[in-house]
């Protein structure tokens, strides 16, 4: 059995018109006779988009008691029986409530495209797990829902569904998006023409990434030229010279909270240059890594969970040990946040910033910024 | 430079006052990019007409398309319609809009499809863009849709990936001054199987154009974002795009830098810049150098800058903040712990300093 396709309504904000467009599409599709339900739909009190589930059959959700209340998520498995040739799925970010099967609606979704079963599902741009501080910096907003890129990277299909905010902020006004009140304070926050506009262009440059990424996989086009000169390749020869050596992007992880965002960087960095991408903690004897083990454990799964390779390690020389792997494996570029600040009495000794930059003569590093707002 | 007083000098207020007055009196364009035929640019115009008139809005259609979809017909009846006046110049047919007819019927909004048709020799203006422009300048509202293979600044990248060159464009800046400009996005997979369409490797030429057409939006978008963001008096210190500055000095790896910063502005479609905080005794050997370096950034498209301050770090980082820059190559001359230690590094000073984009340390390794 072929696995199903997936394709993803790709928006910036909500009330772009996002499942208006997929349930048109599936309308369309319906009326050329293909075998189509709707697994999850959110109605939001849209009138115009519920008129446009008219004549769809609805697979029951399934009802999960959770601290006294009762709440419904997609029942992938119903679906599953029911076996339909298309399965409408709306808002892929969704966390399901503690007790279903699985964590994710993404989750959820992966169980039906392996049961053969095509997805048409939505998102917005702020859920791709890359832009979680960029999103921050920008709106002041911490976004929790959020799916890895390779979820969506793996989409057989894109598209992106722009609105301008001009017309996003009048539609608000109208009440058509959210009740009069909402929409009053979501326009004062969240919606602000600013805010609007950064996101959407974010959401037009992830698409346009997304495009050529298909194309080069398509094409079999090399991957982009690396920083490091390849076996023979003369160094200050012409930007185009000789293929150079696969760029290798090494993340240094500790268990301060920062390195979330240095994990979200690393790996978008390294998803744009077509690199690899490695992490690595070096706990500075038992003791040390006992400190912030569980933060370290909880970052190293995180970034198992972006498809970064993870390893941890033991040294009493912290920077030399990081330097010696990563030369070991190749690496082309370390990434690294911050040294904590140094109390007065250390200020002789050397921080771990200093330490590695000093041993890693034949390789870049970044130190990656906070970005507070 | 750096240091200059970033406040906007009167005559750029009144600029900005007269600029925006002018944009009252005017009508609001709105414009529909697609990136082939048959994305459905039309129909989303359409659509967005019928829902203004459904809001009780006086809107007409100005222009149509010749090839109509089928679907298409039921749509327009929905419309008074303005007919573009038809003529005949040497031997070919041309659609001229009724401006007459339309100015004395001044509606609300005009519904012209195909924005970037050319009118015959001796017409009042000999493009349909100009046309528009002067709705525009009367008071009337246009919602327009035109095909990336006609902005004139993209046709020579078009004509590379489908080796064919539409006759007739519209500046880009035309594009960049509307109000509002909307992406119609669409999969290629759905026009491939719509007849017309052939082979395979349309596929791949689609593709390209949908990535060229969603990049020119995103630029545009980030102009207008800009605009915006100073006419609120927001300095905003973030942006939605990638932009590199690499930091020259005479002995820096200027060309690894400059090189890696071209390759991640290409991989990133992101801005490059490249500054340098000039100094008041520099060797003639490190001026030559310097030069070189200077021509090969300007070589790979970087913005050059030169900065004037007492102090490097200091200088850098306002200039990299004001430019909203997310990451920032510099080179380092082999670090010596004494270095780290006594001087307070420059370096070091600037990591510290450097709270919103990302320092990337090149070792001044072999290569000048």
């Amino acid at each position: 059995m072929s696995r199903g396709r997936l394709k993803v309504y790709l928006g910036y904000a909500a009330g772009v018109g996002k499942t208006y467009r997929m349930l048109e599409e599936a309308q369309e599709m319906k009326r050329q006779g293909v075998d189509i339900v709707i697994g999850y739909f959110e109605p939001h009190g849209r009138r115009e988009t519920i008129a446009k589930t008219e004549g769809f059959e609805v697979v029951p959700r399934r009802v999960i008691a959770y601290g006294g209340g009762k709440f419904e998520e997609m029942d992938p498995e119903a679906i599953l029986r029911r076996k339909p040739r298309v399965a409408i799925v709306d808002e892929f970010a969704h966390t399901n409530v503690p007790g279903a099967e699985r964590l994710k609606r993404w989750q959820d979704v992966h169980v039906l495209l392996d049961g053969g079963i095509d997805v048409l599902t939505t998102m917005n741009i702020q859920h791709l797990e890359s832009l979680n501080d960029q999103v921050y910096q920008v709106t002041g907003i911490r976004v929790r829902e959020t799916i890895p890129d390779w979820v969506v990277d793996e989409a057989d299909e894109l598209v992106f569904i722009d609105l301008t905010p001009r017309a996003l902020r009048n539609r608000l006004e109208r009440g058509v998006v959210y009740a009069q009140d909402k929409a009053q304070r979501a326009m004062e926050n969240f919606f602000t023409e600013g805010n609007l506009s950064a996101l959407r262009e974010m959401a037009m440059r992830h698409t346009a990434h997304e495009v050529e990424e298909k194309l080069s996989v398509v094409t079999g086009a090399a991957p982009a030229p690396s920083d490091a000169p390849g076996p023979g390749g003369a160094p200050g020869g012409a930007p185009s010279g000789l293929s150079p050596r696969q760029e290798r992007i090494l993340i240094c992880l500790t268990g301060r909270p920062s390195s979330a965002i240095l994990i979200r960087r690393g790996k978008r960095v390294a998803d744009y240059l077509h690199a690899d991408c490695l992490a690595i903690h070096v706990a500075a004897g038992q003791q040390a890594y006992g400190d912030d083990r569980e933060a370290v454990e909880r970052h190293m799964s995180f970034a198992r969970n972006l498809r970064i390779e993870t390893h941890v390690l033991e040294a009493a020389d912290v920077p030399r040990a990081i330097t010696d792997f990563a030369r070991e494996r190749g690496v082309t570029q370390i990434f690294m946040g911050r040294s904590a600040p140094q109390p007065w009495w250390k200020s002789y000794q050397e921080t771990v910033v200093q330490g590695i930059v000093r041993h890693a003569r034949d390789m870049q590093v970044t130190i990656v910024a906070e970005r507070r707002r | 430079m750096a240091n200059a007083d970033r406040r906007p000098d009167p005559e750029e207020l009144l600029r900005r006052v007269q600029a925006g007055e002018r944009r009252e009196r005017r009508g609001r364009l709105k414009v529909f990019l697609g990136y082939a035929s048959r994305v459905g640019k039309s129909f989303r115009m359409f659509d967005e007409g019928r829902r203004r008139k459904m809001r009780g809005q006086d809107v007409v259609v100005g222009a149509v398309q010749s090839a109509l979809d089928p679907g298409m017909e039921s749509v327009l009846a929905n419309f008074e319609i303005i007919p573009p006046i038809t003529e005949r110049h040497a031997g070919r047919t041309y659609e001229v809009i009724d401006l007459s007819a339309l100015f004395r019927r001044h509606p609300e909004t005009v519904l012209i499809d195909g924005l970037a048709y050319d009118n015959p020799p001796g017409s009042r203006n000999p493009h349909r863009w100009q046309d528009v422009d002067e709705l525009l300048d009367r008071g009337i509202a246009v919602i327009t849709a035109v095909n990336l293979q006609h902005i004139a600044e993209k046709q020579e990248e078009v004509e590379r990936i489908t080796a064919k060159r539409a006759a007739n464009s519209i500046p880009q800046a035309f594009l960049a001054e509307a109000d509002e400009i909307e992406v119609v996005d669409a999969p290629p997979d759905a026009l491939i199987g719509r007849p017309g369409d052939s082979s395979i490797s349309d596929a791949r030429r689609l593709a390209e154009l949908r990535e060229m057409a969603l990049l020119l939006a995103a630029d545009v978008v980030e102009d207008q974002l800009q605009d915006y963001l100073e006419s609120h008096g927001v300095t905003a210190r973030w942006g939605a795009q990638e932009r590199i500055l690499v930091c020259l000095t005479p002995r820096s790896s200027a060309r690894v830098m400059l090189e890696s910063g071209h390759r991640n502005a290409l991989r990133f479609h992101g801005a490059l810049l490249a500054a340098y905080v000039a100094q008041t005794h520099v060797e003639e050997q490190d001026r030559l150098l310097l030069q070189s370096n200077l021509a090969l950034a300007a070589h790979l498209g970087a913005e050059v800058h030169c900065l004037s301050g007492d102090d490097f770090v200091e200088t850098i980082i306002e200039f990299a903040c004001e430019q909203r820059v997310t990451q920032l190559f510099l080179g380092h001359t082999g670090v010596d712990r004494r270095f780290w230690l006594w001087g307070r590094n420059p370096i070091e000073r600037l990591i510290d300093a450097a709270e919103d984009f990302d320092v990337r340390l090149f070792p001044h390794g072999g290569a000048s």
